[in-house]
């Protein structure tokens, strides 16, 4: 196959936010979820998003699998423009992709019983199925990940954590999609079993060769499943790299932050940790600083960053950095 | 979970198992409920009184003894005797049999009531909830205008236009009974729409009425149910109320709010039974719907999951 | 002596489905000013511990054995005495700080209240005194801030009023649990900083109850690994990372991804976190263990001591070094 799978065009997301007791009619406050992210990505790869909380990352991967509406910008999915899509193709665009969500218990229908849950999305994009056909598929899948296909009468509430999060994965891996966008796909499970689900990820994107977006606050873990990475602060991204590449070698002063602030299970590296702690606390979406949104934190800004927002800019070797300050220490 | 699966060990490959659904364990939850099981039992009497009546009471509903009557306050007493085992009302028709068809009548009424409440109030309120933005406006703005007209008064109209018949009266509860389940499906629709699992249903691109009816309405059913017991009851004491005023149903079909009032009428000579036994079914009627409708609260209460 | 010492506590919960044993005779010290870090998985009964100990077990909750705090056994004591330990001696902070502020009062007076009630100040010094506190964790323009109602704050600072909040009475034990799981890694960053220099500033011992493994590295000196309701290792800190010996610690160190070492595949530990309803008779571990066999099942493991003051309840590692 060539060419990217999902290509993203400086989307921006922009969520009307109405003042308290105002007229239906008055203008609502804009609220920029995301402004001009741009993101490209191979079939069969992955891609990790990180960022804190309201840093955008969830409403662009819900951008992406068209729950939330595009304000601006383009997301094509093998060149074809999804906005151009109409309801019923995209309808079954939803095919493609697939999501997995953060609570896995929220994420699956407390009335309905694991076996309608993982058929639904079979149901859906293919009608023609028989019964037996659904079943079969079904059993399959559950097996797949590490479930007992005895068990598809059952419903939610039987299960662990871990096991709800499989029950996920197979509905979001029913219909062979290519792209899974997975919203903190671990952050709710015990460390154990988080191990377990992101091995059981990385197993299934080998085997069907799936291409993966991985959101996560948790930059550990989004290191070890992803193979490019991309950084995201109240709304923009301000870098994006290889991995190894961004984990060894940051250039953006929040990058390098939030890989100072991720602790590590060592006493030894933890102590020996620097700690250039990170001042301060993220500022309200709805009133972002000018120029560039992180100057309020940044410990290298320049009276120059309040003027414009900086662009990204490649470093060489896929290593994009929205900060013209990157340079100095 | 190893017990479960240590059982689903033995088991697999062979028959899937059994689950246990959310409305089982409600169910289970329910029973244990003394006070919901005891409201049951007599909800139960109460309908079983007025399916079976009818065949075991001697006398005719309508038929007048006329040997009681002029001599109602003697002769018109509850006896086994004469038949009349609730004794009989002013005209000397038997008050057994009146007040099985009163019974019949005013269950209708509260039944009808709620149901059209459960079907409407909740396909409104989930459509309103869940399209959102301007549908919601709009819907939820027709709910509040509805609202704002003083029904008893329109009730009260409607009948005396259009002559007082059982569809009227039907037609006149229906119009008020779902307007406040619309308002209470619309808000629990709402909560209902951030669960992730509607979204991955959108994601997947399941037609938005099939989410409305496969994901949303079966997760607020509990509330409805809950809300729908206990307006049968107050859509018997609606009735009661029009038909106490004279508005109700007609005569010869009769209510518990008609034999309340007609009892209330006789109270001064001496006939105390007449307003005793139809107030005695319509308040244990109630209490039983209070008990019931509390212990389906408590049984399906999200909190308790 | 030692300021905190839990022997033998026991926690259980009566529910419809049967009884839940949270915590299955727990053993453990601490002495005044030390730092102790509680790990574990959910249904371990960390939380329970901490909750067992205040005397907050909820109303069908049980505990048995002993609490003794500075010498006085604290478990199942009236409420009144309770209370005047609770925040006089010992204080606890929670994970989500919005549920233990009352949204509707100014964080000024939310703070006097403690004050003017367990130290019978007069309102002026217990307002002097909060600002002070709330200096102490470094919240800037701390005079102003009192004013505020809670819901003005962001979580970071949130959780840095239930820090100060929790210190006013310069209680001697701090227990805090989860503080900072939610909120986001440089603010966590920032307040598990402050805890650390609250603890050396105050004097304070620190039971700190979390998940994490990774932040208790650098947080406590000695570190105590629960699963099941049970102690499965407790040591020093250094040592126990270094070299852990049960092999639920093992597991725990080896499924935790990390940024500092790639790794290819992560080793898991198989299984899901216990049925509290449904324990084994012997470890609770043991259907998830890896050097699980015949004895584990029915018996419990004594904790036993080994190396500088490490304790471990497994019969494997025993026979390993025997």
């Amino acid at each position: 196959m060539s060419g990217p799978l999902l290509q993203v065009q400086d989307l921006s997301v922009t969520f009307d936010v109405a003042h308290r007791g105002s007229w239906p009619w008055t203008e609502p406050h804009k609220l920029q979820a995301v402004k001009q992210a741009s993101i490209l990505l191979e079939p069969g790869r992955t891609l990790g998003l990180v960022g804190e909380s309201g840093s955008g990352k969830s409403t662009l991967a819900r951008a992406i699998v068209g729950t939330v509406p595009v304000s601006a910008g383009r997301v094509l999915w093998r060149g074809a423009d999804i906005a151009q899509m109409d309801a019923s193709e995209r309808r079954a665009h939803g095919r493609h992709v697939q999501m997995v969500f953060q609570d896995p218990l929220d994420a699956l229908n407390p009335r309905m019983t694991v076996g309608q849950i993982v058929a639904e999305p079979l149901l859906t994009h293919m009608p023609d199925l028989s019964k037996a056909q659904v079943r079969t598929k079904v059993g399959a899948m559950m097996e797949r990940v590490g479930l007992l296909p005895a068990l598809v009468n059952r419903y939610p509430h039987e299960f662990s954590g871990g096991q709800c999060q499989r029950i996920g994965i197979a509905r979001a891996l029913i219909t062979e999609p290519e792209l899974v966008v997975c919203d903190e796909p671990v952050s709710a499970l015990d460390v154990s079993v988080q191990a377990q689900v992101v091995n059981l990820l990385q197993d299934l994107q080998r085997e069907m060769g799936l291409a993966l977006m991985f959101i996560a606050h948790d930059l550990s873990v989004v290191r070890h499943i992803s193979h490019r990475i991309a950084v995201m602060y109240l709304g923009r991204i301000v870098e994006t790299a290889g991995a190894a590449e961004l984990i060894t070698n940051p250039r953006h002063p929040y990058t390098r932050a939030l890989i100072a602030s991720v602790p590590i299970p060592s006493p030894k590296a933890e102590r020996a940790r620097p700690r250039p702690v990170l001042q301060g606390e993220l500022p309200s979406p709805m009133a972002p600083p000018s120029g560039c949104v992180f100057r309020t934190r940044c410990p290298i800004a320049q009276p120059d960053c309040a003027e414009a927002s900086p662009p990204l800019t490649d470093l060489g070797q896929d290593h994009l950095v929205a900060c013209p300050h990157h340079a100095e220490p | 979970m190893f017990a479960t699966k240590s059982v689903a060990d033995d088991l697999a490959g062979s028959a899937p198992i059994k689950g246990r659904s959310l409305w089982a364990d409600a169910r289970a939850r329910f029973f244990r409920n003394r006070a919901a099981v005891a409201g049951l039992i007599v909800l139960i009497a109460v309908a079983a009184f007025a399916v079976i009546g009818p065949f075991i009471a001697p006398w005719n509903n309508e038929d007048i003894d006329w040997n009681v009557l002029g001599n109602v306050a003697e002769g018109g007493r509850p006896s086994l005797e004469t038949g009349h085992w609730f004794g009989t009302d002013a005209l000397g028709r038997d008050l057994f049999a009146r007040t099985v068809q009163g019974t019949q009548i005013s269950l209708l009424v509260g039944i009808v009531g709620a149901l059209i409440s459960v079907i409407v109030g909740t396909l409104y309120g989930a459509v309103a909830g869940y399209f959102g933005g301007r549908i919601d406006n709009v819907m939820m703005r027709i709910v509040d205008v509805l609202m704002s007209i003083p029904y008893m008064f329109v009730l009260i109209l409607l009948l005396v236009v259009f002559g007082r018949s059982l569809f009227m009266l039907f037609v006149g509860i229906g119009l008020i009974s779902w307007l406040d389940m619309a308002r209470i499906a619309r808000g629990q629709t709402l909560t209902l729409k951030g669960k992730a699992y509607i979204e991955a249903a959108r994601a997947t691109g399941v037609r938005p009425f099939t989410i409305i009816l496969r994901h949303i309405i079966p997760n607020l059913l509990g509330v409805v149910i809950v809300y729908a017991t206990l307006l049968v009851p107050s859509m018997i004491i609606y009735e009661s109320f029009i038909s106490f005023l004279g508005l109700g149903v007609q005569e010869p079909l009769t209510s518990w709010g008609a034999l309340i009032n007609d009892g209330a009428a006789e109270m001064t000579n001496g006939t105390l039974w007449m307003l005793t036994w139809p107030l005695f079914f319509f308040v244990i009627t109630l209490f039983g719907f209070f008990f019931v409708g509390d212990g389906l609260r408590d049984a399906l209460d999200p909190k308790d999951r | 002596m030692a300021l905190l010492e839990i022997t033998d506590l026991t926690v259980s919960f009566d529910t419809p489905d049967g009884v839940v044993k949270a915590v299955n005779g727990m053993t453990l010290a601490l002495d005044a000013g030390d730092s102790l870090a509680i790990v574990g998985e959910s249904g371990s009964g960390k939380t329970q511990l901490a909750f067992a100990t205040l005397g907050l077990l909820a109303r069908n909750g049980r505990a048995g054995g002993s609490v003794r705090f500075d010498g006085q056994d604290i478990l199942n004591l009236p409420e009144d005495k309770l209370n005047a330990i609770r925040a006089n001696e010992i204080a606890m902070i929670f994970q989500d700080p919005m549920t233990s502020l009352n949204p509707y009062l100014r964080v000024g007076e939310q703070m006097t209240e403690v004050l003017m009630l367990h130290k019978g100040a007069s309102r002026r010094d217990a307002l002097t005194e909060s600002a002070r506190m709330l200096d102490a964790v470094r919240i800037p323009d701390a005079q102003a801030r009192l004013g505020m109602y809670p819901h003005e704050f962001s979580g970071g600072m949130r959780q840095r009023i239930m820090i100060a909040m929790a210190l006013l009475c310069r209680p001697r034990l701090l227990i805090a649990d989860e503080p900072t799981t939610a909120l986001d890694v440089t603010v966590q960053n920032q307040i598990m900083q402050l805890m650390a220099d609250i603890q050396r500033d105050f004097g304070t011992a620190l039971i700190l109850i979390t998940h994490d493994l990774a932040i208790v590295a650098g947080s406590c000196r000695r570190t105590l690994v629960m699963y099941g309701g049970r102690v499965m290792e407790t040591g020093p800190t250094d040592d126990l990372f270094e070299a852990p010996s049960h092999p639920y610690t093992r597991g725990l160190l080896n499924a935790v991804p990390r940024l500092d070492v790639p790794q290819e595949t992560l080793r898991t530990i198989p299984g899901d976190p216990p049925d509290l309803t449904a324990l084994p008779s012997g470890c609770p571990f043991s259907p998830r263990c890896p050097a699980s066999h015949d004895p584990c099942s029915s018996l419990m493991p004594p904790l036993e001591g080994f190396g500088s003051g490490r304790l471990r309840a497994c019969h494997a590692a025993r026979e390993a070094i025997t």
